[in-house]
């Protein structure tokens, strides 16, 4: 029974992970400028990832590998925002336009 | 039963993300600025981390687990690296 339990959970987060990064994925794909990519890249694909990794990390149960999964999944939560972040702000500094409409309003 | 059911679940998802992360090359190699290519690589390098903890989980290989933490953090220098060298004086972060 708990078995089951655990099961389902696993997939339910596992596939919610892929979910998620498939919306980042045609995000990045078809977003029309950097900075709407970024912000799909550092929003959905943070939470695809980090879905995953609790699956995975459910999938391993109590043994030390799941001490490197779940200190990988706090990185992932840390660094790929900050990734994101710091290339939209590169491109601002190098001159790169945003999207906007005649009179200058952002889009 | 169960862990072999487990064992095919994760190798498929692995698999999917394999497609979503051939997929974000186009971004890569067609991407107009700059920053839309380390976006992409960044990305995928996120893709690539995921794909090897599910590989380590499925195979039973805790060691691979060590690469993908360590690709993690080289893949977060590239795009903080890159970020900061594109801009003349270095002035992100």
């Amino acid at each position: 029974m708990i078995e089951t339990i655990r099961f389902g959970a696993i997939v339910v987060l596992v596939v919610g992970g892929l979910f998620f990064t498939f919306v980042s994925t045609v995000g990045v794909l078809r977003l029309p400028d950097v900075y709407a990519r970024a912000h799909t890249a550092s929003q959905a694909d943070t939470l695809g990832a980090g879905l995953t990794l609790a699956g995975v990390a459910l999938a391993l149960g109590w043994q030390s590998a799941t001490i490197y999964t779940v200190l990988l999944l706090f990185f992932v939560f840390l660094t790929n925002p900050t990734a994101a972040h710091a290339i939209a702000r590169s491109a601002a500094e190098t001159g790169v336009e945003p999207l906007t409409d005649e009179e200058g309003e952002n889009r | 039963m169960t862990a072999e059911l487990l064992d095919d679940v994760l190798l498929t998802v692995a698999a999917l993300f394999v497609v979503l992360a051939i997929a974000m090359f186009y971004r890569a190699v067609a991407g107009p600025t700059t920053q839309d290519r380390v976006l992409a690589v960044n990305v995928l390098g996120t893709n690539t981390v995921v794909i090897l903890v599910l590989l380590a989980a499925a195979l039973d290989e805790p060691w691979v687990l060590d690469i993908a933490l360590i690709y993690a953090l080289l893949n977060f220098l590239m795009a903080v690296a890159i970020s900061k060298f594109t801009v003349e004086r270095g002035g992100v972060l």
